[in-house]
């Protein structure tokens, strides 16, 4: 290889160069993000840890049913049912995008674009 | 494992969802109980062609056609855009001239001539705007209703270019900044989808009537084409109707009373 | 070959720095038009939504697909004479793909969601076929023309398998135009696009806009580098542009000739639009009535020997046959398709500056690609000549 020296100093400099924030950030644990729960519903439409991890898939299969399947409830595992409505379903305990939805999604820097059109429960207060 | 739980989930759900709303579709929406029984099994209407007539000749003010378009545009979160030329609407007043702009006018009566005419998407049964859009955000139900899916559309526009109505309407603008007030039941759209009527699909799946029927008090009617004993069937074979560029052959579901 | 691409001199440089900072003025007008919306970025309303740019995408694939006259004389004719500008031809093809491609992606009102179009494939849909016709066609340009300078470059036959590609991107050429045409003349109530000589007339336009564009560059080539494809090649293309733009402009005739003898008021309305004017509004009488001089210009200047002959007439005659063509697919075929609307009234269009930029900047990328790959095959042919030089 022609360079031999330039090029791995090249390549080691890429490479801290782009890890830099984790370097930054090493040994530091930041608080883990405490979205807001629901002060009078305890049960979500599916329990805690399926909807922790599945909640976008649930409301992709929702948004499915409801535009292309012509369906209208959702029967969870214990067959209570429920509409297939962001904002008319999980917005009604969810009183707050801010204080749910925002609090996970920054930690994990995620920006899902469904506030673009759909309307958050603060949003409507104004 | 957890792939599999989800999957699980979601057979046992298809399965009870379908059977208890079968059996009690009825009991648990509670309303509109001539529309539920045709929609008894949810997802599942095979026969059911939505069709609409609205009566012309009942709609004498100003205010008989605000009250419908009021009761849409509100509930849908229509925007209200001053620019007339890239406004959004989904159901508005036109002259018969441009709404028909085929029709033979130079000798008819001039109280018809004069008249004006709720325009709205036609939901047409042979729709070109289905069959040039690229990714499907806007198809046909079985139902006969035109759907558009605002999450797909990828804002082409071919399909305002294939409506011959002039039905669709894309966001030239950010569609918040001209809403005075949300209706927080239903979503606004966003810059660049295009949008149009949607025949109230989510109001007639639980089984309710659309908004603009509803306010119409009787002036406009709604129902299954496929059944000869629905409503809009009587008003249609008993008057004298007119749909919209029939010459076309899309076939639209909207009809006219003259 | 790519570092050939590297070395070049000042007015090199700063025409290709020029380009990108249109590109770059188009990008943030891109931006603009997605931050604000397309109502104040473009002049396109409910009544006409597909713009100039669309027209960009129907002008531009004929200006592509030029490449197939000249290639099917080459390879299939053996018609030696078009070696150098075979590959000319090629490149201006990837080119002119690259601007259609784009026209259409940068008037998307959803532009990060265009994979759509390929995770829900929609055969029904006619932008589908014309994704796939023109992303095939932009491949297989690339490849026969790099493949084929590249045996040169290396002096060796180029490889057999070619021969396949070279085939199928010559079948596929017209292809790309009657898609494009299809995109509009099975569009209901858009009387203007609703015949079935539009796909003809895609051909037949873009065989004389585009070869015509093509002894541009040529010329232009020639005059910047001393790369000659030489003169006998440029008549050839001369005749094949006043061939393929008779027939455009008969075609059209025969257009004026079914809207006007039917009678039928919907068929006559949008050529009344364009060339006289309807219900008081004449916003772009003037420039149908250029489209018209200029193809005259261009078909005297073409029909007679004594101009086509000479360069300096022969390029007039070239820009007339291509700024005629531009205006009439370019503008017009979608302000008479949108005009008068569903409604039988006018709306007016008129481009927006924001839309005008994007647009430059599309046109721009197309011609850093083109400039890129002709000065490879410049050099790559000048050093061949340089080595055969130097030999002797």
């Amino acid at each position: 290889m022609y360079n031999t020296g330039k090029v791995i100093v090249g390549i080691i400099v890429f490479i801290i160069f782009f890890t830099i924030p984790f370097w930054l950030n090493l040994g530091k644990v930041k608080a883990l993000p405490k979205p807001e729960l629901p002060k009078d519903e305890t049960k979500c439409v599916e329990d805690t840890d399926y909807m922790r991890a599945y909640h976008m898939q649930l409301l992709h299969e929702w948004r499915t049913r409801k535009i292309r399947k012509m369906q209208v409830y959702y029967m969870n595992h214990e067959g209570k049912l429920y509409i297939m409505s962001l904002q008319r379903t999980c917005m009604k305990c969810h009183t707050s995008k801010e204080k749910f939805c925002d609090r996970c999604h920054q930690v994990v820097v995620t920006h899902p674009d469904c506030w673009r059109c759909h309307i958050a429960p603060e949003e409507v207060k104004k | 494992m957890s792939i599999k739980r989800r999957d699980f989930l979601k057979i046992v759900g298809y399965g009870i969802a379908g059977s208890i709303i079968s059996l009690g579709g009825g009991f648990i929406v509670g309303r509109g109980s001539e529309i539920l029984a045709m929609i008894d099994k949810q997802g599942e209407k095979k026969g059911v062609k939505w069709a609409m007539a609205i009566d012309t000749r009942a709609f004498k003010s100003e205010e008989d056609f605000e009250a419908v378009i009021k009761a849409c545009h509100q509930a849908h979160n229509v925007p209200n855009i001053p620019d007339k030329n890239r406004e959004v609407k989904w159901i508005w007043v036109d002259t018969f001239e441009r709404a028909f702009p085929t029709a033979e006018t130079e000798f008819i009566s001039e109280e018809v001539k004069r008249r004006k005419f709720l325009l709205l998407c036609n939901h047409c049964d042979n729709p070109p705007c289905v069959r040039v859009c690229p990714v499907q955000a806007t198809f046909k139900r079985e139902d006969g209703i035109v759907m558009q899916d605002m999450h797909r559309c990828i804002g082409c526009k071919f399909c305002m270019a294939a409506c011959p109505y002039g039905s669709r309407n894309y966001n030239f603008y950010p569609p918040r900044e001209y809403l005075a007030s949300m209706n927080p039941e239903f979503p606004t759209r966003t810059l660049g989808v295009v949008e149009k009527c949607i025949f109230c699909y989510h109001r007639l799946d639980e089984g309710k009537m659309p908004y603009c029927v509803e306010a119409s008090q009787g002036k406009m009617f709604f129902g299954n084409l496929n059944d000869p004993e629905s409503e809009v069937r009587k008003v249609i074979s008993e008057n004298i109707v007119i749909v919209r560029k029939p010459e076309l052959s899309t076939k639209p579901k909207v009809f006219y009373i003259i | 070959m790519v570092e050939k691409a590297l070395k070049g001199s000042l007015k090199y440089w700063l025409w290709l720095l020029f380009l990108v900072t249109i590109v770059v003025i188009a990008f943030f007008a891109w931006q603009y038009e997605h931050h604000y919306g397309a109502g104040v970025a473009t002049g396109l309303h409910r009544d006409l939504t597909w713009g100039f740019q669309i027209g960009q995408l129907a002008f531009f694939v004929g200006v592509a697909a030029s490449a197939v006259p000249v290639v099917l004389s080459y390879y299939l004719h053996n018609y030696k004479e078009f070696a150098k500008l075979t590959i000319l031809a090629e490149f201006m093809a990837v080119g002119a793909v690259m601007i259609a491609m784009l026209s259409v992606f940068v008037v998307m009102g959803q532009p990060t969601r265009v994979f759509n179009v390929l995770l829900y494939p929609t055969p029904n849909s006619l932008i589908f076929w014309d994704l796939v016709v023109l992303s095939t066609y932009l491949f297989l340009n690339i490849l026969c023309g790099w493949a084929v300078l590249h045996s040169y470059y290396k002096e060796a036959p180029y490889p057999s398998w070619l021969k396949f590609f070279i085939y199928w991107a010559i079948i596929w050429g017209p292809s790309i135009h009657i898609v494009t045409a299809f995109l509009l003349q099975g569009l209901p109530g858009r009387h203007y696009w609703l015949t079935a000589i539009m796909a003809a007339r895609f051909l037949a336009s873009a065989f004389s806009a585009g070869p015509a564009l093509l002894i541009i560059l040529a010329i232009l080539v020639k005059k910047l580098t001393k790369f000659d494809v030489g003169e006998k090649a440029l008549q050839t293309v001369a005749k094949i542009v006043i061939y393929a733009f008779i027939i455009n402009l008969l075609l059209f005739a025969f257009e004026f000739f079914t809207a006007f003898y039917s009678g039928i008021h919907s068929h006559m309305a949008p050529f009344i639009y364009l060339f006289a004017g309807y219900e008081g509004h004449a916003e772009w009488v003037p420039f149908s009535w250029i489209s018209m001089i200029l193809a005259a210009i261009g078909l005297v200047l073409l029909l007679v020997p004594y101009t086509r002959k000479r360069e300096t007439t022969l390029v007039l005659a070239c820009f007339a046959v291509f700024f005629s063509v531009w205006i009439e697919k370019g503008v017009l075929l979608m302000v008479g398709g949108f005009t008068p609307n569903v409604f039988e009234t006018v709306t007016p269009y008129f481009p927006a500056l924001p839309e005008v930029l994007i647009q430059a900047g599309v046109w721009a990328i197309g011609f850093l690609v083109i400039t890129i790959l002709y000065k490879i095959t410049v050099e790559v042919f000048k050093s061949k000549e340089l080595a055969v030089k130097l030999k002797k």
